[in-house]
């Protein structure tokens, strides 16, 4: 697909003042003794994209945040618009014409986009005229390439235009250097390309310098002019995106250190149903029916990949079966039992969750990264310990800790020890964590939300090896992602959920992306029968 | 710095700053308190040596903070358990007095058994009593999502007003007859006090349930799986833990707590149940619980601290001419900046050595 013909023409946009350059000055972060950056430097030439690669923890956040004035760098200068210029506070890099759009959305849900960006201005006045406010921000966003609605709530938005909306509220704060930080990973692939390629557009127009961080090689081949490969701390390595491919890119991050090689899934799928779920309803959060009666099976030995547009009822089905949701109709079987996720029923059919935002899902941000990883556990030998009526009541905290000193080295997991909370690891260790905890056992079903959402590279590679492994070994894997790539990848069937059931049903060999997409969007070409084992042919 | 140093260090400072802000909590409160008394013509100096000298100058002032000390300690677990779980319970107060209610009740009820039966019998109602209060504010949450702080504190006025009605009517005392009061306790059933001290045994006791309740709360799968609820209630779900059983029995063990200082009140003070027993205890508890940082544990001596600034009120009163009530408004002051201080939890520039350096990307 040709990304760069949705390009808009510079020419069509009003010219603006310049945009500045940004250059950062061998930095250098320490945290107590552990050094997060070495001497990093790093030059955004104005008017380009430049792209910042480096795996989980290589100091890809830490470098922005110094920039972005969050932290203060204990060495090492930055440079807007060549001057030197010393950025306190968040605030402080919003004068200097530096804005930051965030992996997560931070615009208030309930607000409309023109309530979030008059109340994200520095001065907002005691009473404000809505009238003169709207006019004002539609005259800035005819200026623009941007068309997003106004007048709507942010929670109504689709994913790719709430980011539009974040990336619009910066420029509307006179952001001239923007700064995302892996803007694309809510975004469906269409929606990323047109938001990367409508923010090149004004770089080429030279209305903006853009810094973008990200793990998708594909984006920074696409739409980025010069590349900032970072790995643990130090500059990997730089320059034009020209003079590099992926492979080198690649090299350039992860380094000498071995990465988990693919895993092919080994077999066909197993014939014998494990988790069987019918007629399944469920309400979301408030109150309204999200799911409208789920039918799905997935057998033994299985990955069923479930494809959707956010907020089409997959986060529901993953809570009810995850336990965090009640379900209102309709009955969930695992191994022929009924499943009502109760920690018994959990242990007896083996039942494991890879939910998305582990940290949100999973964990408890205050507890220590060896009580985290003790939550399957905690409950039976080796953690409990003595005889006796009250055995199973005692914790043995030494043994707990022994446990998670082998599952942090098993799963590489990078932190200050065992003791540390589990708040103050990276997104990606976080996610190495959890993922110890609920594969490091036997695993019957396993029910994978997101799993590699906002990782890089290497770790998508290895959370990917460790569910095919899982599949290998017989579990049967309900894989819900917003990412088609990665279902078409790993899963042995792939059904398309919409408006909270299943519209379609084909394999990745035989998928037909049209109707796939069609499907997504709720508007099939032709009726389709979400009738239970019933597959929908591929044109 | 080797591993296990740094993990002192780490856990070292993690206390350290622990105690710091609630110590600068307190010392902001004596300043400002001292300002306040200063402006009704008494010397803060004098007060605060008058304050030391009935709390802990003599051998009888301790006694008295003591004896104080532990239906705070008891109080105190009815909200810091429940804060485990992420739970704000203020109804200690109501938990004391039907505790209290039942186990006068059930002692002159049992009037003629032996004590082996009876002390158990009354502790047993005690606690069932206010564990029927705060565990029905855990229900109530737990089923009708009614928020358990504002009904915690409701149903003490309810307890409150159940307490004035048996004292007044179907269980009043005939003889007792201008402070309406259930029939008195067997002089055989009231608890002693500790070998050569005026202290009552419940202080005994209420250490006993403070280290349980700790014991409980990180020594054991219960209150892990608590902790897990509080600290993150989907976790908790996805790990398929019974977070509404966890939540309803949390808050009736808090509120049998709670119920049993009701006990001791009777058992080892009063001697029957009347409108005395709403003596505050109940409400200081809540505040101890905050000092303590929820810590079952760190309650014990904040405890005795405020017994000790309730015991230390009446001297002031004798000395000073200062009101009686003038400890609370001591007491008010150190849960208001108390409560402002929470903020600075961990932002002091003075711990920043101990930011985990995992922190990244």
């Amino acid at each position: 697909m040709n990304v760069m013909s949705r390009i808009i023409p510079p020419a069509s946009l009003p010219a603006g003042p310049p945009a500045p350059g940004l250059e950062a000055v061998a930095i250098t972060k320490r945290f107590g003794a552990f050094t997060a950056l070495d001497a990093v430097s790093l030059k955004l030439r104005p008017g380009t994209v430049h792209a910042l690669l480096g795996e989980n923890g290589a100091g890809k956040s830490t470098l922005v945040k110094c920039i972005m004035g969050f932290y203060r760098p204990d060495e090492g200068a930055v440079v807007v618009d060549d001057r030197e210029v010393v950025i306190g506070d968040p605030r402080a890099a919003q004068t200097h014409g530096l804005g930051m759009v965030y992996q997560h959305f931070t615009l208030v849900p309930r607000m409309t986009v023109l309530e979030n960006l008059v109340m994200a201005r520095a001065s907002v006045p005691a009473v404000i005229d809505w009238r003169a406010e709207r006019r004002r921000l539609a005259d800035f966003l005819a200026t623009m390439p941007f068309a997003i609605d106004v007048d709507a709530p942010v929670a109504t938005l689709a994913a790719g235009d709430k980011q539009k909306a974040e990336i619009v509220k910066q420029l509307y704060l006179n952001a001239r250097v923007l700064i995302l930080d892996e803007p694309t990973s809510v975004l469906t692939p269409d929606e990323a390309d047109e938001t990367l390629g409508l923010i090149r557009g004004m770089a080429l127009a030279g209305r903006l310098s853009v810094l973008i961080i990200t793990h998708k090689f594909r984006e920074v081949m696409a739409f980025a002019d010069d590349v900032t490969v970072l790995r643990r701390g130090r500059l990997a390595g730089s320059g034009a995106v020209a003079d590099h491919t992926p492979d080198s890119l690649a090299r350039l991050m992860i380094g000498d250190s071995s990465t988990a090689v693919p895993v092919e899934r080994r077999g066909p799928a197993g014939m014998a149903a494990r988790l069987r779920i019918a007629g399944l309803r469920a309400d979301d959060d408030s109150g309204l029916p999200a799911l409208h009666g789920v039918d799905l099976t997935v057998n033994m030995g299985e990955i069923v990949g479930v494809a959707g547009v956010s907020g089409n009822g997959q986060v529901e089905l993953v809570q009810v079966l995850a336990g965090q949701r009640a379900a209102t109709a309709g009955s969930v079987q695992v191994g022929g039992e009924p499943y009502r996720a109760t920690r018994a029923e959990m242990r007896r059919h083996k039942v494991h969750c890879l939910p998305e935002e582990p940290l949100r899902n999973a964990c408890v941000p205050g507890m220590t990264v060896a009580e985290n990883m003790a939550f399957r556990s905690f409950d039976e030998p080796p953690i409990t310990r003595g005889g006796g009526w009250l055995g199973g009541w005692w914790l043995d905290p030494a043994a707990m800790r022994r446990a998670a000193l082998d599952l942090i080295a098993r799963y590489r997991v990078k932190t200050t020890g065992p003791d540390a909370p589990i708040a103050t690891l990276s997104g990606g260790n976080v996610q190495r964590a959890v993922l110890a905890r609920e594969l490091s056992r036997e695993v019957d079903v396993l029910i994978a939300a997101n799993p590699v959402f906002g990782l890089d590279f290497a770790a998508v590679a290895d959370i990917h090896a460790q569910i095919v492994e899982a599949r290998n070994r017989g579990t049967a894997v309900l894989l819900v992602s917003e990412d088609l790539d990665e279902l078409l990848e790993l899963s042995d069937r792939l059904v398309v959920m919409s408006h909270g059931a299943i519209v379609h049903e084909t394999t990745p060999a035989a998928a037909d992306l049209t109707v796939i997409g069609r499907c997504m969007a709720g508007n099939p070409a032709h009726p389709v029968a979400p009738a239970d084992g019933q597959r929908q042919p591929a044109r | 710095m080797p591993p296990f140093m740094h993990r002192a260090v780490t856990h070292l400072s993690a206390s350290v700053s622990a105690l710091a802000v609630p110590a600068a909590a307190v010392a902001v409160s004596l300043a400002l308190f001292g300002a306040f008394v200063a402006l009704v013509g008494v010397d803060p100096v004098e007060m605060y040596q008058l304050m030391y000298r009935g709390a802990f100058g003599t051998w009888f002032s301790w006694q008295n903070t003591l004896t104080r000390a532990s239906p705070l300690i008891l109080t105190a677990l009815c909200t810091a358990l429940p804060a485990q779980l992420g739970l704000v319970i203020i109804g200690g107060e109501g938990a004391l007095v039907l505790g209290a209610l039942a186990a006068a009740a059930t002692g002159v009820a049992l009037n003629g058994a032996p004590v082996a039966l009876v002390w158990p019998a009354m502790a047993l109602a005690g606690m069932a009593g206010g564990a029927l209060l705060i565990g029905g504010a855990g229900a109530l949450r737990q089923w009708r999502g009614v928020n358990e702080t504002i009904s915690s504190l409701l149903l003490t006025y309810i307890a409150i007003a159940v307490l004035n009605h048996m004292v007044e009517g179907p269980l009043k005392d005939p003889a007792s007859l201008n402070k309406p009061s259930t029939a008195p306790l067997a002089d055989t059933y009231m608890i002693g006090t500790l070998p050569g001290s005026s202290v009552h045994w419940g202080l005994v006791v209420g250490i006993v349930c403070a280290v349980a309740a700790w014991v409980l709360m990180r020594r054991t799968t219960f209150g892990f799986a608590a902790r897990m609820v509080g600290g993150n209630p989907r976790a908790a779900r996805m790990a398929g833990l019974p977070v509404g059983r966890l939540l309803v029995v949390t808050t009736a063990l808090a509120g049998a707590a709670a119920g049993l200082a009701g006990m001791v009140e009777v058992a080892a003070v009063h001697g029957r149940a009347s409108a005395s027993l709403v003596a505050g205890y109940g409400s200081t508890g809540i505040l101890v619980a905050f000092l303590a940082r929820q810590n079952p544990l760190a309650v014990i001596p904040v405890a005795v601290l405020f017994g000790g600034i309730g015991a230390s009120g009446g001297l002031l009163q004798r000395r000073l001419d200062l009101p009686d009530a003038s400890v609370l408004v001591l007491q008010g002051i150190i849960f208001v900046v108390l409560l402002a201080s929470e903020a600075m939890q961990g932002r002091l520039r003075l711990f920043a050595f101990a930011t985990p350096a995992a922190k990244e990307a």
